[in-house]
């Protein structure tokens, strides 16, 4: 296993473009947060809604296409050369690739995840101290705000490695992200067109990305539709599902 | 013996291989004979239905009497003469007006109260003989759009078409007519000092307004001729004031907002009618159901004048956001539409990204040294195939979406025809260059997975945030400048300045005209074809 993990961990560092699209996750996903955070304000006052950890983190949303970029690169990226046959040549055991791929994605993209998050934290505190927003400042010293960056590193890794199981499942990288983005996006967007409460509620809950991003809420914790660790659990099932489908393609089918 | 001369066999060029068509045609045989793509454009097709079903929602209103309760679907909404759907309820003080004539009247006060947030009903009270004022609580406050003055209307059943004269809470004296026409008058709040004295005058089918500030000099509002005016009107005095209507806070994947009730008093007096009015008696009722405070709306006497208080709103229904809202066409393919969007991006992209990979694109260019005309041809063959799948996909999806949101109770707001015509051809022609963008974002990046994210973060992903998490005028922004401003194109029922709304992306009101913000789409994936086309130049293949 060592040396699969060794092989997957220099197939990625070398891959053109692994660090260009790992510091795209940090400076889009800080970037995209901060400017969220700059555009908010409280209209109406005493009655300010916004969550201050949930709004700084907002980057995510964004900086979750790189990391199932990297995750379907990861995969794809062998299919898309023949490099694929090679790979399974020299390593009979797949779903043992495919373990070790993961752990590399997971490890770099939780690192990478880390520090974004961190990042929009950071720049949430400096940037919402005068907002006036209701609560107690942002601070990574507080445990639910220190809950929602953790949390979204974890978030990111989840997407990661559901891509990753996508990938798996399609073999074509381009495919394969469309599948991942229109699983994460169209969910909401699917929700806002739905007037009915109880469905409305019901779609929330089973979203990949509503579900795992309640992880990010500090405040209003009791409307939502999930706990914070429920919904990441929703996402984490997502993920156990693709990477299941996939290690099972893989066994099953030809390269 | 000499042997006879032969021309050697050379194959002549057949003419026009060159050309153009035969560039499409190879690009076309490309595209169909993949079998994994053929399967795509399938998908992408039937993706609006698939999302249309997915729209389970129900509504229902509960029936409770003293019998039992129960619930039955939601009402529609009146329709006005115009086709739209309409909010119809005030308090009316009436007499039939047979054939031409006038009604001039004064108006000294316009005061109103709202209900305190929480309260939508203030009628509960109403229980026992000796009810406690139903309005006991509220706060006084004239919402922008109250409103109260004279009307004449075809009849008293709801969505009739009409005239009216009237002064409002904030916007001075207006004329409005068959709910969507406004026109200002003079300025100002109406007040005993600063009175405002209305004047309409009915002429065979047409109905002039006219304002005054001192009742000697009028000056013409406008004259306006609603259909369907049948020779015997009603006419008379009206009050109706719109809900207090506060969005707090838009927060992430979901909006607050109070809804109060709220209600209006107008004083009139000098009131005066030429003409024809049989049967001498003003008749007081509500038009509509009105939602104010039991008892208290009304038609009175008061001295030598008359006060007329009224709750409601004489106006276009803004779904979501008024009493008696339903649902939009563009509720039933809007994901739809974005799921099929997904897909042809996937497909746009691979068109060219595919040939990077095989390496097929140097024998392309070798056979078609023009580059720019390749990129030409293949945009518009992937254009004219996602468009024919974008037709065929929405057109099913909608009569299917809208049948099942009806099976579901909700009300659907009737569209004219030529509106229900562009939302169609509209989300149709985003698909479309959707896919086209997509391809030329695949020429500049030359990998698909990379083109694909481009796409989709450009297209979904700000949609999804100004609907979402964005504040409503950074949202406006997000969908003014980014390619997502293309969902305009989709937006069935248009903001309303005579209505206090929050016309916001998050209730599917957009910054930018229909063809405007699919205009935007279209710069981008112009701008994005033509830095393709110089760098298909300028790059080795």
């Amino acid at each position: 296993m060592s040396r699969t993990l060794h092989a997957e961990w220099a197939k990625l560092r070398t891959a053109g473009g692994t660090g260009w699209l790992l510091l795209a996750v940090v400076v889009l996903t800080a970037a995209v947060g901060a400017a969220a955070a700059g555009s908010a304000t409280c209209h109406a006052a005493g009655a300010c809604g916004q969550d201050p950890a949930r709004l700084s983190l907002t980057g995510v949303d964004l900086g979750q296409a790189v990391a199932a970029i990297i995750a379907v690169l990861a995969i794809g990226g062998e299919y898309s050369t023949g490099m694929i046959r090679l790979t399974f040549t020299a390593m009979p055991r797949r779903v043992g690739v495919l373990a070790a791929k993961a752990a590399v994605v997971t490890g770099l993209v939780l690192a990478s995840g880390t520090v974004a998050s961190a990042g929009s934290v950071l720049a949430g505190q400096l940037i919402l101290r005068g907002h006036g927003l209701a609560g107690p400042p942002l601070s990574l010293g507080n445990g639910a705000d220190l809950r929602a960056a953790l949390g979204s590193a974890l978030y990111l890794a989840l997407i990661a490695l559901l891509a990753l199981g996508v990938a798996t499942l399609v073999r074509d990288s381009a495919a394969a992200i469309g599948i991942v983005l229109g699983l994460l996006y169209l969910f909401p967007i699917l929700a806002a067109t739905v007037a009915d409460p109880a469905w409305h509620r019901h779609l929330q809950q089973i979203a990949p990305m509503t579900a795992g991003l309640d992880i990010q809420a500090t405040a209003n914790i009791r409307a939502l539709p999930l706990t914070p660790w429920q919904g990441l659990g929703v996402l984490a099932a997502w993920t156990a599902g693709a990477l299941l489908a996939g290690g099972l393609a893989l066994r099953l089918r030809d390269v | 013996m000499t042997a006879p001369v032969m021309t050697p066999y050379r194959p002549g060029t057949a003419t026009g291989h060159d050309s153009f068509a035969y560039l499409l045609r190879a690009e076309w045989t490309k595209l169909r004979t993949i079998r994994g793509w053929i399967i795509t454009i399938f998908i992408a097709a039937m993706l609006p239905t698939g999302f249309a079903l997915l729209n389970m929602g129900q509504c229902t209103v509960s029936t409770g009497t003293n019998a039992g309760t129960g619930t039955s679907a939601c009402p529609a909404p009146p329709t006005g003469p115009g086709g739209e759907a309409v909010t119809d309820q005030f308090s009316f003080g009436h007499r039939a007006l047979a054939g031409n004539g006038s009604i001039t009247v004064r108006v000294t006060s316009l005061t109103g109260l709202y209900s305190g947030s929480g309260s939508v009903s203030g009628a509960s009270a109403s229980g026992g003989g000796l009810a406690p004022n139903p309005t006991a609580g509220w706060t006084p406050g004239i919402q922008p759009w109250s409103k109260a003055g004279i009307i004449i209307t075809a009849s008293t059943k709801p969505g009739s078409p009409y005239a009216a004269m009237m002064v409002t809470g904030s916007h001075g004296v207006r004329m409005q007519w068959n709910y969507t026409g406004d026109t200002a008058g003079l300025a100002g709040n109406v007040t005993a000092a600063s009175p405002r004295w209305l004047r309409l005058v009915r002429h065979g089918g047409t109905i002039t307004g006219y304002d005054s500030a001192d009742g000697t000099s009028w000056t013409k509002v406008g004259t306006v001729t609603p259909t369907g005016l049948p020779a015997t009107a009603q006419a008379g005095l009206f009050a109706a004031s719109p809900v207090h209507n506060m969005v707090t806070s838009q927060s992430a994947f979901g909006g607050s907002g109070t809804f109060a009730t709220s209600q209006d008093t107008g004083t009139f007096d000098h009131l005066s009618l030429g003409g024809t009015w049989p049967g001498g008696v003003w008749t007081g009722g509500d038009v509509g159901d009105t939602s104010g405070p039991s008892g208290l709306d009304g038609f009175r006497r008061a001295g030598a004048g008359f006060t007329v208080s009224g709750s409601g709103d004489i106006a276009p229904v803004v779904p979501g956001l008024s009493v008696g809202g339903g649902m939009r066409i563009e509720d039933a393919i809007s994901a739809g539409s974005f799921a099929a969007v997904i897909a042809v991006a996937v497909l746009g992209a691979l068109f060219i990204t595919a040939e990077y990979r095989r390496g097929l694109i140097r024998l392309t260019l070798a056979a078609s040294p023009r580059r720019g005309r390749v990129l030409a041809a293949k945009a518009i063959v992937i254009g004219a195939v996602t468009l024919a799948a974008g037709i065929a996909g929405i057109a099913i999806a909608l009569p299917i979406g809208l049948a099942k949101l009806r099976s579901g109770g909700n009300p659907i707001l009737p569209v004219t025809a030529l509106t229900e015509l562009r939302v169609i051809a509209g989300a149709a022609a985003l698909i479309a260059v959707a896919s086209i963008l997509a391809l030329a974002v695949g020429a500049v990046l030359r990998r698909g997975a990379l083109a694909v994210t481009a796409v989709i973060a450009g297209i979904v992903l700000p949609y999804l945030l100004a609907i979402t998490v964005l504040p409503a005028g950074v949202g406006d922004w997000v969908l003014r400048i980014t390619p997502a401003a293309a969902i305009a194109v989709e937006q069935s029922v248009p903001a309303y300045p005579q209505v206090t709304a929050a016309y916001t992306p998050m209730y599917g009101y957009y910054p930018l005209a229909p063809w405007a913000g699919f205009a935007v789409l279209c710069a981008w994936t112009v701008a994005a074809l033509v830095l393709a086309a110089f760098l298909l130049h300028r790059r080795d293949a």
